[in-house]
């Protein structure tokens, strides 16, 4: 018996699900599930996540090809632009007959 | 004409309808739960294409009876669902060989019926045909992950196949009912199916690297109601349970 089925790997990887629900949207992180490869991936999330008609694209990723940002790193990452209200476009006067920007 | 076209559309729901439970004793029970969800979804599609089978079979016979009637409150001899479909889910592999077989089978059948010279039927398998092209797309990958996979799961689905393919035959069988709807543009022969059925069996099988049986032998009764397995009654004590118990019970 080999290594392998001795300390058997149960668990398939994980993915991450992306579904456009129309066109012209974004594709938006819906949920995640476990699938063999991207293949069965895709059809795992038509299953879960299309069945009341939600969506018209799917991408599929693998969890652990996502590099994020360290919640440790909160401070320096995100702090030091709460700060800057300039920033935002807020101090232009709009002319009215420009409309909703 | 009109009691081969009252058959013809039992056999048809009646196929669907029957895999459709069997496939349901799967929830909840299925080897992880993206599977579960997917087959939960293919009995659903199962049970909404049965109640269109029975319905136009309902309004065909005009004999009052609804497609709730057709499904519920027969007796086995009166089932035209082809043997394969009845027997028991056995291991997971056993399931997705049989679902395979079946879909295999079942889009040759709808691609030829959406030309039928029936609209009621055409409007039927055009509405089905999207459903089994993704049901025969699924259930061939998981065919050929599992063949092609480790050793067990190879010797598993090489055992299903042994164990199944000689239903897989009745499918194909054709009746002189079968030869009056191809006659009238309503239905093709189901012998007419076969070749394209064993052109996609054989790629999809020999991808996982599976060996079909070599015979001809066919089981045969379940089509005709001459002689379903004993699974069916069974299978028909859990299905209609419900109605016999309390005729008429509804929410």
């Amino acid at each position: 018996m080999s290594d392998q089925n001795t300390n058997p790997r149960t668990e398939w990887p994980l993915w991450e699900i992306f579904i456009r629900g129309q066109h012209g949207m974004s594709h938006r992180h819906v949920g995640s599930l476990h699938a063999p490869d991207a293949e069965m991936a895709i059809k795992n999330a038509r299953d879960v996540y299309t069945r009341r008609n939600e969506g018209v694209s799917i991408w599929v990723v693998e969890a652990e090809k996502i590099t994020a940002s360290s919640p440790s790193d909160k401070g320096p990452m995100y702090e030091p632009s709460q700060s800057k209200v300039y920033r935002h476009p807020t101090f232009f006067d709009i002319p009215d007959d420009v409309g909703a920007m | 004409m009109g009691d081969h076209l009252f058959e013809f559309l039992l056999r048809q729901g009646d196929n669907t309808l029957i895999l459709s439970h069997r496939i349901s004793e799967w929830c909840g029970h299925a080897p992880i739960i993206e599977e579960d969800i997917a087959l939960a979804n293919i009995a659903l599609d199962l049970l909404g294409q049965t109640q269109m089978w029975l319905g136009l079979a309902a309004e065909v016979e005009g004999a009052g009876r609804s497609a709730d009637d057709l499904a519920m409150l027969r007796d086995a001899w009166d089932f035209r669902n082809s043997i394969l479909v009845e027997r028991p889910n056995g291991d997971f592999g056993q399931t997705m060989m049989r679902q395979f077989l079946f879909d295999a089978y079942h889009v040759e059948l709808l691609n030829k019926l959406v030309n039928s010279a029936d609209e009621r039927i055409a409007a039927i398998a055009a509405k089905s045909l999207k459903e089994v092209e993704y049901h025969v797309e699924r259930s061939a990958s998981t065919v050929i992950a599992l063949g092609d996979g480790s050793e067990e799961s190879h010797a598993r689905m090489q055992a299903a196949l042994d164990d199944q393919w000689t239903f897989a035959g009745e499918l194909f069988e054709t009746d002189a009912g079968d030869h009056a709807l191809n006659d009238a543009g309503i239905a093709p022969l189901p012998s007419s199916l076969r070749v394209g059925f064993e052109v996609r069996a054989m790629a999809v099988l020999g991808d996982a690297t599976l060996i079909i049986p070599e015979t001809t032998f066919a089981h045969s009764g379940g089509r005709s109601g001459k002689r379903h397995s004993e699974h069916l009654g069974h299978l028909l004590t859990q299905m209609q349970w419900l109605q016999r118990a309390y005729p008429g019970a509804t929410w």
